[in-house]
This record gives C-alpha cells, sequence and structure tokens, in this order.
C-alpha cells in the first residue's frame, strides 16, 4: 500500500514538472521579434560565403543583400544597369577598355574605406581561385597570368577593366552584376589569408582569404552577415556604414525548413514572417487566409523536354516539329502550372534583355500525325523519358506521355533524382529529358550560347552545351548569329538578334520550351515591402519592413 | 541474498573470469574490426557504382570542361576504383576521412557538428520509450487479453504501419498549431539562437551546464514533440518485447516457486520475472536506441532538425562519397559500442555468464 502511494506521487510529481516545462513560454515567443524577419526557406545547397565561389541559389540571396558589385541590375528595368559601387564608367572607342569611376567616400561594414584596390584585388581572387563561377569573368580573356594587368586600379576611385574583343557593352555590364564580381574588403580578408602548398591544380601558395570567407564577412552591402550555421540557419544584420538607403530592419533570419507543410504551419502559427519552398496545395491555403499574404514573381529558369539526336527517329526534323504540338500547354497552365510556373516557348526568360515572350504552340494531334505521316512514321514509335520524381515536372511528364500517346508515339517514363538524370544527359545516353536551365548571369548569351552553340559534336567535345548534349548540330548561320550578337555594340539591335535567334532555336531545335518558373512566397499580413525579383541576388530585403 | 556467502568461494575463480571478460573483449575487437572493413568496403564500392559523376556535386552543372578535369584529378577519381579504394583506406587509417566536398570542411568536423542533434533527439526517444515501454510491456503480459493487452497491441501495430512523417506532421498540427502545447520545428527559439552558445551540442545539457532555465525550456519544449514521436515507435518495439519476454519468464517454475512462498504479487513480477527479463530487453533497448540513431531521416526532415539523417541523406544524394562513408563509419561505430555495452550489462545483469 504504501509503496503504491509513492509510485502515485512520483508519477504526480513527474507529472506537474512536465506541464511546469510545457506551461506558457515567454511572451517573447509568440510572435517573430518586431526589428527581425524570419523566413523559413531551405538553404542546404549553401556550401559557401564566398562571393568568388558560391553559384548557388541561396546563397546568390545572401551574397545579392550583403555585398555591393561595381555595376547592378535596375530594378525596375532586369534589361539595364545601373551603378553599385561604381558611379559612372566608359567604354573606350575600340571597345576593349572599360574604366569606371567609384563613388566617394564610401566604407565596407568593417569602416575600411572601398577603393579602386579593392575592386582590383577581388576580380583577381576570383579569377585566380578558379571556382565555379569564375568563368563569368574568365570569359572576357582574363587569366590568373594576366589579371593584374587586365583589371587594376588606375588610382584609388578609377578601376580598369580591359577586354580581349570588342564585345556588346551590355554583355560586360550585365556579367559585371553577378556575384562573382561582388567586392571584397582586401584590408580585412588579408589577415586572414592562409598558406597553401602550390600544386599542379593550383599554383599559387595562398588561399586569397578563401578558407575564411567560406563561414565569414567583408562586404559593404545594406545588410552584413553575422552568422551561418550550415543546414541551420543565416543571419544577416543591418550594415550601419552602407552608403546607400540604410535597411528598415534590423536582423534577417533564415531558417532552413525543407518541407513545404511544415513551413505553413510556422508561417501560420506567426514563428515566421515569410515561407519560401510551398508547394501549390500549401501555396492555396495560404492565399486563402485572412492573416496570410502571397507575392510571386518570374524567375530565370526555364523547363523544357529535349530530343536527342543520337535516336535518329528524334532526329528527323518533322519529329522535333511534331513534338511540339503534342504538349497540352493550356491544360498543363491551369492545372500543374497554376501559380508556380507559366507557359514560355523561348529559352530566355522574361525580364532578359530580348526575351520573346509569344507562345506559338498549341496541343494539335491531327498536325502532329501528319508531322509523323511526313517523316514516314504515321504508326508512331516508342521511346524513352528521363523524369525527375518530383512534381510538377513528374506530372508534366505523365501528361506529355497522355497527349504524345494520341499520336501513337509510346513515351516510356523513366523516373530517378535529378544528379543522376543529369549525369546520363551530359553523357548523351538518354532518349528524351524533361529538364530545367536557369542563367549563368544575367546576360541573353548565358542561354544563347548553350542552346544555339555546339562547336565541337564529337563525343569527346570539352564544350558540353546543351545543344551537344542532344547531339544537335547546330547550323553553322545560327552559331554564327550567336557569336556575333556577343559583339554587337547596339544594344537595340542586339536585343532583336536574340530574338530571332530565339525563334529559330523553337521552330527548328530538338527543344520543347515549356514553362517559366515562378517564384512564389508567403508572407504574415503585416510583412511589408518584400518584393522578389527576377534573380536570387535581386531578392533584396533592405526596404522590407513589419 | 546468497553472494556474501559466495564470496570467499568465489575468489579463485574471479582471476579466471577476468581473463575470460578480456578474452571475450579481444574476440569483439576482431570481430568489430572485420565488420569495420567490410562497412568501409562495401559502402565505397556501392557509392562508386551508383550512376551520378561525383564531380558533378563538386563544381555544379555550369563548371567549364578544365575546372571539371581539374576537379576530378585533385580528388582522384581519375584513378581506377580499386588505386581509389587502397588510397581512401589508408587514409581512413590515418584518421583522416577526407573532406565532404558539399561542405569542404573535414568530415568528421562536418559530423560532430551534426550528430549531437541526433543523439539528443534519440536520447529523449529513448527515453520516453523505456518508461512507457516497460510498464506497459509488463501490464500486458501479466493481464494477458485484457483491455491492456489489447491497446498495447493496437499501439504496436499502429507503431509499426503509420509513417512517421504523416505522425509528425499531424503531431505538429495538433499540438503545435492548433493547441500551442509545444514548439514548431528547429531546435531552439530564434529568440535565443544568437544569444545561446552550445558547449557539447547536447541542448539540453548545454542549458543546464549554463543554468539557463528560459533556454532550457525553450529546448524543452522543441525536442518533446519530435522525441516523443520517435519515444513513440521505440516504446511500440519495447513494449511488445517486454510482453513476450515477461510471458516467457511467467511461465517458468521460480515464478510458481515464489508464489507458493507467499511473496507479494508485485515482488513476482517487478523484482523476480522483470528482472530476468531484463537481460534480453538489454539488447532490445540498444538496438532500438541504435535504430533510432540512424533511421530518424523523415522526422529530422519534418522537425526541420540539423541532424546526421538528413545530412546523409543531402549527401548521398549529392554522391558525396566522402560524408556517406564518414557517417556510415560513425553510426557503425555507434552500433558497434552499444553492442559492446549491452553485452558487458548482460555480463552485469545475468549472473550465468559471468563464468
Amino acid at each position: 500500500m504504501m509503496m503504491r502511494i509513492q509510485t502515485r506521487s512520483r508519477v504526480l510529481l513527474a507529472g506537474t514538472l512536465l506541464s511546469a516545462l510545457l506551461a506558457a513560454a515567454p511572451v517573447a515567443l509568440a510572435d517573430t521579434p518586431p526589428d527581425t524577419l524570419v523566413q523559413a526557406w531551405a538553404i542546404d545547397d549553401m556550401i559557401s560565403l564566398d562571393p568568388a565561389e558560391a553559384f548557388e541559389l541561396s546563397t546568390g540571396e545572401i551574397t545579392g543583400n550583403t555585398y555591393d558589385m561595381l555595376v547592378r541590375l535596375d530594378a525596375n528595368d532586369t534589361t539595364k544597369v545601373i551603378g553599385g559601387i561604381a558611379d559612372s564608367w566608359t567604354v573606350s572607342d575600340d571597345g576593349l577598355t572599360y574604366t569606371f569611376k567609384l563613388k566617394p567616400d564610401i566604407k565596407f561594414a568593417s569602416g575600411n574605406p572601398i577603393t579602386a584596390e579593392d575592386v582590383a584585388w577581388s576580380f583577381e581572387r576570383a579569377v585566380k581561385l578558379n571556382k565555379s563561377p569564375a568563368f563569368i569573368i574568365q570569359q572576357f580573356g582574363l587569366t590568373s597570368d594576366n589579371v593584374a594587368e587586365k583589371a587594376k586600379a588606375a588610382d584609388a576611385g578609377t578601376f580598369v577593366f580591359m577586354v580581349d574583343k570588342a564585345y556588346a557593352p551590355t554583355f560586360v555590364l550585365n556579367c559585371l552584376t553577378a556575384t562573382v564580381g561582388a567586392v571584397v574588403d582586401s584590408k580585412l580578408v588579408k589577415e586572414h589569408v592562409a598558406a597553401v602548398t602550390p600544386s599542379d591544380e593550383y599554383k599559387f601558395d595562398n588561399d586569397f582569404g578563401n578558407g575564411w570567407l567560406k563561414t565569414n564577412y567583408a562586404g559593404s552591402g545594406p545588410f552584413k552577415t553575422r552568422e551561418w550555421k550550415a543546414n541551420e540557419a543565416v543571419v544577416i544584420e543591418r550594415n550601419d556604414n552602407y552608403y546607400g538607403e540604410k535597411a528598415k530592419l534590423a536582423r534577417v533570419v533564415y531558417r532552413h525548413v525543407k518541407e513545404s507543410a511544415t513551413q505553413r504551419l510556422m508561417l501560420e502559427k506567426g514563428d515566421v514572417d515569410v515561407a519560401r519552398n510551398l508547394q501549390p496545395g500549401d501555396f492555396d491555403a495560404v492565399s486563402k487566409n485572412a492573416d496570410l499574404a502571397v507575392t510571386a514573381a518570374p524567375k530565370s529558369t526555364v523547363y523544357y523536354f529535349s530530343l536527342n539526336q543520337k535516336n535518329e527517329k528524334l532526329a528527323k526534323p518533322e519529329v522535333r516539329e511534331a513534338f511540339k504540338y503534342l504538349v497540352d500547354y493550356d491544360a498543363l497552365q491551369d492545372t500543374l502550372l497554376k501559380g508556380i510556373g507559366e507557359i514560355h516557348q523561348n529559352f530566355l526568360p522574361k525580364g532578359i534583355l530580348g526575351a520573346r515572350d509569344d507562345n506559338p504552340y498549341k496541343l494539335d494531334v491531327a498536325k502532329a500525325k501528319e508531322l509523323l505521316a511526313k517523316a514516314g512514321l504515321p504508326d508512331g514509335f516508342s521511346v524513352t523519358m528521363d523524369v525527375r520524381s518530383q512534381q510538377p515536372v513528374a506530372g508534366v511528364a505523365e501528361s506529355i506521355q497522355a497527349t504524345a500517346a494520341q499520336a501513337g508515339i509510346k513515351i516510356e517514363i523513366i523516373p530517378g533524382d535529378f544528379k543522376t538524370i543529369l549525369t546520363k544527359y551530359r553523357a548523351r545516353q538518354h532518349d528524351m529529358a524533361i529538364l530545367q536551365w536557369g542563367v549563368d548571369y544575367w546576360d541573353p548569351n548565358s542561354n544563347a550560347e548553350t542552346f544555339a552553340t555546339n562547336p565541337n559534336n564529337a563525343d569527346d567535345s570539352m564544350n558540353k552545351t546543351l545543344a551537344w548534349r542532344n547531339a544537335w548540330d547546330v547550323p553553322a548561320d545560327l552559331q554564327q548569329e550567336t557569336k556575333d550578337a556577343l559583339t554587337e555594340r547596339d544594344a537595340d539591335k542586339r536585343s532583336s538578334m536574340y530574338a530571332d535567334i530565339q525563334q529559330k532555336v523553337r521552330d527548328t531545335g530538338p527543344f520543347i520550351f515549356l514553362w517559366q518558373e515562378t517564384e512564389i512566397a508567403g508572407l504574415r499580413k503585416n510583412v511589408q515591402g518584400f518584393k522578389l525579383g527576377p534573380t536570387f541576388d535581386t531578392n533584396f530585403v533592405a526596404p522590407v519592413s513589419k | 541474498m546468497a553472494n556474501t556467502a559466495d564470496r570467499v568461494s568465489t575468489r579463485g575463480r574471479r582471476r579466471s573470469g577476468a581473463s575470460s571478460l578480456a578474452w571475450s573483449i579481444l574476440s569483439f575487437l576482431v570481430v568489430a574490426a572485420i565488420t569495420f572493413l567490410g562497412l568501409i568496403t562495401v559502402t565505397f564500392f556501392i557509392g562508386r557504382v551508383i550512376p551520378i559523376d561525383p564531380v558533378l556535386a563538386i563544381v555544379g552543372d555550369r563548371a567549364p570542361a578544365s575546372v571539371v578535369a581539374a576537379a576530378r584529378k585533385q580528388y582522384g577519381f581519375d584513378l581506377p576504383l580499386w588505386d581509389q579504394y587502397l588510397l581512401y583506406l589508408t587514409k581512413a587509417l590515418k584518421g583522416d576521412f577526407g573532406n565532404s566536398v558539399l561542405s569542404t570542411y573535414p568530415v568528421m568536423d562536418d559530423i560532430r557538428r551534426v550528430l549531437p542533434a541526433t543523439l539528443e533527439l534519440a536520447t529523449v526517444g529513448t527515453i520516453i520509450g523505456l518508461l512507457l515501454g516497460i510498464p506497459l510491456g509488463v501490464l500486458a503480459a501479466v493481464k494477458r487479453d485484457s483491455l491492456i493487452d489489447q491497446i498495447v497491441r493496437v499501439i504496436g501495430l499502429v507503431g509499426y504501419s503509420v509513417p512517421i512523417f504523416w505522425l509528425g506532421l499531424m503531431g505538429l498540427l495538433v499540438f503545435y498549431a492548433r493547441l500551442g502545447w509545444v514548439e514548431g520545428p528547429g531546435r531552439i527559439g530564434v529568440a535565443y539562437e544568437y544569444s545561446f552558445t552550445p558547449i557539447t551540442g547536447l541542448f539540453l545539457v548545454d542549458a543546464i551546464l549554463q543554468g539557463d532555465w528560459d533556454v532550457f525550456r525553450d529546448v524543452f519544449r522543441h525536442i518533446i514533440l519530435p522525441g516523443a514521436l520517435l519515444g513513440y515507435f521505440s516504446m511500440a518495439y519495447i513494449s511488445r518485447m517486454t510482453r513476450s519476454f515477461m510471458l516467457n519468464e511467467l511461465s517458468q517454475e521460480y515464478i510458481v516457486a515464489a508464489r507458493a512462498k507467499g511473496l507479494s504479487e508485485t515482488r513476482v513480477i517487478w523484482g523476480h520475472a522483470l528482472r530476468n527479463a531484463a537481460v534480453p530487453l538489454v539488447t532490445v533497448i540498444a538496438l532500438s536506441y541504435a535504430t533510432l540513431l540512424e533511421g530518424s531521416v523523415l522526422t529530422e526532415t519534418v522537425f526541420a532538425w540539423p541532424g546526421i539523417g538528413s545530412y546523409l541523406y543531402n549527401s548521398l544524394q549529392n554522391a558525396d562519397m566522402n560524408a556517406v562513408l564518414g557517417g556510415t563509419i560513425v553510426i557503425g561505430a555507434l552500433f558497434i559500442a552499444l553492442n559492446l555495452l549491452s553485452d558487458l550489462l548482460y555480463r552485469v545483469l545475468d549472473p550465468r555468464t559471468r563464468t
């Protein structure tokens, strides 16, 4: 009896303790702090904060908000650039020398002055480190041997950039808005340079501060990075030394949350102010909630499916054309892509110089059958399609499978994960594959080069453009036109050249362009001024208040 | 007990007992080493035959051919598979498990960062599973075919058949979104995240060490739901096993003898039967703990828990084989250590194994 009472009172005690722990938490936790914006976002792609190394989407947003470039995209018209650190610039008559005058008396977050030396050193380290985004600068003829000459400070306030050909100035300037061109605080970073042993792959005796800058910060943007905990969170704080308009909020916290349903719960509960990875169902529910709001913007990623020209049936021009009539674009727009994508039949995403927005193709089974008959395949054929087992792609592939079947084409869907499909695609072992392509830098050449050029169609080519991956021997005149557009110095003329290239690729190429991705976000009602840009580095959070 | 009387006579046996213990530990270590080698070998070759180009994970799809080639050489992916394997093995023996190609940090540093989160969650889960599972299992065995027995069966059935993913979301929906009893996903609230500096990485322990009770409460409110979820699955397993071990013990003759001696039923069940059932239960608990350590990927995803499960999953998807191998080795080591521990406990609990 005694023992029983003891047991009971012990249970009671434990119960009391438990409920005390679970009872009302401190009041501050009911909402996010008033001076802090908390965003739930999948940030597990982040591998480094160093702008010379980072080429991931989520890092793009952090760099865009915490660093500054020489020039930046005009948020109101993203086909144009405006000054960042540079106040003004001139291009020499021969088109080879760009001279940038820096804004006077501007400072890094550390308080160090921003000089042309900092710009030159930022370019030098990006070129020499030779990480994934380095080619955006290297493509102007910069190498580790000549970078000190080609990108240098004429004086403290003047930076000179020399290119190897008379490129279109729009091309050069657009590339300089990329985050790889972010200006780092050379005085600060040089305090943290680590020695390395030179090797065949890396000829230098130091790491240009890459090891330190991976997780630290040395920039001049409206925010400064306080902390990055991999797969957990990134915290950025207002930079009071910023020369432009100061950020409205003191802090922005990006919390790594992968699940859409989890993000939605946290948003509804008020534990986060913004949810960034909502799937259509959750997005729908958020848009109907009176306490919440939604926002959306077209992003630079274009989805397409392609036909490997090594397959002789797919190589017939009529078959290529027939597939363009075998997609029920309208149905896709109304169902699977509702809210998250817009039908787009050209390789340049909307918002970039020269982008077309006409969508001439519609589902037309009769027309496709006619084309197949012309190709000598009146009864259709069987073919495989590699598809990522993820929505909306998987659903879109099933829809294409159904419409193609109406014309007698039997598509066998091979589900896989992205990296596996990509490996196969890069080895040209697919029949058809449904994939996406995001621009590498905000210039039409980024996509034109990959969709409309294929300098060497041999299996051992070093240049694995998307045209090469589908073994498309691009007509010589189209390749030449793409090359010429790169050096067309008249912006309007250049723009119309790309319009023409897009049309040719769309009508004759082995690519069936499907849609342009829309980025969406769910917000608490009290969040003001949150606007998504066309790229991740233009998702600016400085104007946000609540 | 007879222990005191036996003390003199056991003295002579102790030496041989100790050396047999040393012998069995030694043989265990040999087995562990072979297991390890097998584990590394199998994981290595599986990792290399999956149809993903590992260089893709390092430099991305957009890198120019020269960068791809340089990376392939730098990471040794251009060598024959066998050489790559030997290279890995020699380095691993020296304690160098390479760098994660995704994070670029040494794999073991990465794991040191993510492991405590999983360890803490699995420990909370196992404690909950133990505290509820054993009493439930005992009651179910004692009151066989009664209502409580049926309840235990249903709990077990649900534990085996309901996806943890769904249960996790439902738990969040009810206890976090509707009732507000617990905190949502993540380990700690935003208000504390940047004022709190972890020491061990086990936040509950750290909060106690620092005497910060607000943080302790916040962390507790974060961990209790995913912990209870894992605890539920652990409980389902432990209660089912306890029940069957107890049924086995209760049918033994010594129970009849104990009852005949006039011992109270409580004493018979909790003192005698459970004590004996506890011996095999130790293994069950150790296994269940190990399962929670490696099998919580989905829980970690739903609750945005930055642990080793999601780390390994992400690494595997990106063919980051150094990270996958390192993680496999650490989890394998934990498995083996837990097995060793349960073997040692076996000896403590079961006098028959001492000689």
